[in-house]
């Protein structure tokens, strides 16, 4: 017998694209860029999908989101009920449908993509969890209590995942946290034209609602150990973050007006130094802002200095455009944005006025040589390639290091030699007994959705080791 | 919640507050500091711990109204809530009995002085203090230093009380009178302490300084804090507040504490402006 085939809808071969604030308003306020999809877009988005059997967009996920499945749903229009399938799998899906590097993830695998452009996972994911946070999501039914008790150490990606997870499993779950807001990087980092901060709150009193318990305020390592929250919880979870900004070894690099990324992003989106003198904290606003670094954390350095009211926001980056490590849609954003970006370009001193304030940066010029060990163009100095670049304010966005806090506290905790924890990936065990780490304390500063694969991973084993679960129990059932 | 358990005005220009903070009194020690906001719209103000009852749960600090920020903290009333405090930050003045000591607090830094000085005292060695204001007015904790001190010296810029002079002064003369010196620990304007590590150097006496610059998280997240010691970036949050004063580059942090000064008069107007709602009549009651 012949199968009979029917007949396929019309492909569509781009991806639908997102309506966005035009560039020219959006430097002017700090709301949200994109829109996001309505209904009948995120209907016609999800139609593009193949339905593959084998699901090579979930290989991609680091937590494994049901995506075919919940793209069927939306098909469907069964918004609700896709949000929960990408619930029980993503804790925070309205955050990573908006800051996930879904070209290198999830839609990099996406068939689609081989030969078109591929569905575009994290807009439908966007667009379900607001439509589920618009419309009332139930709280899901939660097992009865089991009795045991975990502690969580920093209320960033990773231990809000963890907790998440936790929670659902029936345990009792606090969370530590030394800032006076929960959120970690998602809310003293991402800007709030990138990731609204009420969405954010949103997902947070959603995971309270799941019976986490935040103590802010709090800091682990200096109100408690870690050993004295083994003498109260039954396992406790590191999530403290890669919090310790890296400067650079260049002259001048402490005169006034010079910051991290860190500084100039938390006193703007922590406390909302945009908003200054209603809110108290003040934020240098230059006519000239000089970003050092292209990764996604410059972006967002960049494109804020222009809602501060920068006429240039200036990005100096070693490498060439090909290198930037930002997501393909920050820099895009940035372009639109006329952000200036002088690739191959490097700062060997920074200038001050006689009041110690910055006043220039001297860059050299760079070409590309021959691959280095990472296998990129090795960047080489053109000799006499010095020239001033003329600024008031000057970030320095070149990364940041794991939060030393923890490991100088916890003597007996095994730490690298980059000052990350040690630990198993595949449980997210340390060398201490009951103690877990994961995120950017773990592995050094990464990705929001690899923070939360982390934290989900180290909620399973733990879930395992408290509750005495034998490793083929934990197969069968899952 | 960090419920304020009392205030006073110590002087015209500092309110001491005790705080309850049980998770911090816990665990602090002198030199060490915490992080205040008063709502969610404010600072965080960083303010060295003065004193502390681990039993009772409470914290003091005393603090300076010099700029919007500070003025809203000091129109806290009695019963108020914080709306944070969080610490003991940084590392605790490393107190050890090292012999003669010489504990110098200028104006406001007198509450910090008042701790690590009665630490010293405690850990065995000779303590004498020097403290100077502008004016007798500005004095507070004279009796409280009185009371474990060896010797306390007092310096006024116009000489209404004290020496006539600055704490420097004072304390050359007691180097130069041949008196044995083992320690000296200053807090204060960084000026004040500039030259109080212009004088001891010459003569090689280990003199530590009690920074306290600009600073976001405390938590050594943000790097405001920076200041160059010994050629190297340290954080004052976590690596400080305490170092040795011959090498720290006093210049650059001068300039850094004065980065936000058009700033904080744009802010003070504002305040000023905005104020009606928190002012207090003569019972002290909200208006």
């Amino acid at each position: 017998m012949t199968a009979q085939r029917k007949p396929r809808p019309q492909l569509i071969r781009t991806k639908l694209p997102m309506p966005c604030q035009e560039p020219s308003d959006r430097v002017q306020n700090f709301d949200e860029v994109p829109y996001g999809y309505n209904e009948a877009e995120a209907v016609f988005e999800a139609q593009r999908c193949l339905k593959c059997k084998n699901q090579p967009c979930v290989s991609g996920c680091p937590v494994e989101v049901p995506i075919r499945d919940f793209i069927s749903l939306v098909k469907e229009r069964k918004f609700l009920e896709a949000a929960v399938l990408i619930k029980t799998k993503n804790s925070l899906p309205a955050v990573t449908g908006r800051v996930c590097p879904q070209e290198s993830q999830c839609e990099a695998k996406c068939v689609m993509g081989r030969r078109h452009q591929p569905v575009a996972i994290g807009n439908l994911e966007r667009f379900v969890a607001d439509y589920a946070r618009d419309h009332g999501e139930e709280v899901p039914k939660l097992p009865s209590s089991t009795g045991k008790n975990i502690a969580i150490v920093g209320a960033g990606p990773a231990g809000l995942t963890c907790a998440g997870d936790l929670a659902l499993l029936g345990h009792k779950v606090t969370i530590y946290e030394a800032l006076h807001a929960p959120g970690g990087v998602l809310i003293y980092g991402i800007p709030e034209f990138r990731l609204p901060k009420g969405i954010v709150k949103y997902e947070i009193d959603f995971l309270k609602k799941l019976g986490v318990k935040i103590n802010l305020d709090f800091i682990v390592g200096s109100n408690k150990t870690v050993d004295e929250l083994l003498a109260e919880f039954d396992a406790v979870f590191i999530g403290s973050g890669a919090g310790a900004p890296r400067f650079l070894n260049i002259p001048g690099v402490n005169l006034v007006n010079v910051y991290s990324a860190n500084e100039y992003l938390t006193r703007v989106n922590l406390l909302k130094g945009y908003k200054f003198p209603e809110y108290k904290t003040p934020v240098k606003r230059g006519k000239t802002v000089l970003i050092i670094g292209a990764g996604n954390v410059a972006m967002d350095s960049a494109r804020t200095a222009k809602r501060l009211g920068a006429e240039h926001s200036i990005i100096i980056y070693r490498r060439s455009k090909k290198e930037c490590p930002a997501r393909q849609e920050e820099v895009h954003h940035a372009d639109e944005e006329d952000i200036e970006f002088r690739f191959l370009t490097n700062p060997i001193r920074v200038i001050g006025d006689e009041l110690g304030k910055v006043k220039a940066v001297e860059c050299l010029q760079y070409e590309l040589g021959e691959p280095d060990e990472t296998g990129r163009a090795k960047p080489i100095p053109i000799p006499g390639s010095e020239h001033l670049v003329e600024c008031e304010v000057v970030v320095i966005a070149v990364g940041n290091d794991p939060n030393p806090t923890i490991p100088r506290t916890t003597p007996d905790l095994e730490v690298s030699r980059w000052g990350t924890i040690v630990t198993d990936r595949n449980t997210g065990k340390t060398s201490k007994d009951r103690v877990y780490a994961g995120g950017d304390i773990a592995t050094g500063a990464a990705t929001v959705i690899a923070a939360m694969g982390a934290g989900k991973i180290a909620a399973k084993d733990i879930h395992k080791q408290i509750m005495g679960i034998e490793d083929e129990k934990i197969v069968e059932s899952s | 919640m960090f419920t304020l358990i009392d205030r006073k005005d110590v002087t015209a220009e500092s309110v001491w507050f005790k705080i309850e903070a049980p998770d911090v009194a816990r665990v602090c020690k002198a030199g060490q500091f915490v992080i205040i906001r008063t709502d969610d719209k404010g600072e965080r103000i960083p303010l060295t711990i003065a004193d502390w009852d681990a039993n009772e749960g409470w914290i003091t600090v005393i603090f300076q109204k010099v700029g919007a920020s500070t003025y809203e903290l000091a129109d806290l009333l009695k019963g108020d809530n914080l709306r944070d405090c969080v610490g003991p930050l940084g590392i605790p003045t490393h107190v050890e009995n090292a012999g003669n000591t010489i504990v110098i607090g200028g104006g406001l830094g007198i509450a910090i002085a008042t701790p690590v000085a009665r630490a010293y005292k405690q850990a065995g060695n000779y303590t004498e203090v020097i403290i100077g204001v502008r004016n007798k007015e500005l004095l507070f904790n004279v009796d409280e230093i009185k009371e474990f001190a060896d010797n306390l010296h007092i310096c006024t810029d116009d000489g209404s009380e004290g020496r006539h002079g600055f704490v420097t002064d004072q304390l050359l003369e007691m180097i130069e009178s041949g008196q044995k010196i083992n320690t000296v620990f200053c807090v204060g304007p960084p000026i004040m302490m500039k030259f109080v590590s212009k004088v001891t150097e010459p003569f090689n006496i280990k003199t530590i300084a009690s920074l306290n610059t600009i600073m976001l998280d405390g938590t050594g997240m943000c790097g405001a804090c920076r200041v160059t010691v010994g050629g190297e970036t340290k954080f004052a949050c976590v690596d400080g507040p305490d170092f040795d004063a011959h090498l720290v580059e006093w210049e650059e942090t001068m300039s850094r504490l004065s980065s936000y000064k058009e700033e904080e008069k744009e802010a003070m107007d504002y305040y000023q402006k905005h104020r009606e709602g928190c002012q207090r009549d003569k019972k002290g009651e909200r208006k």
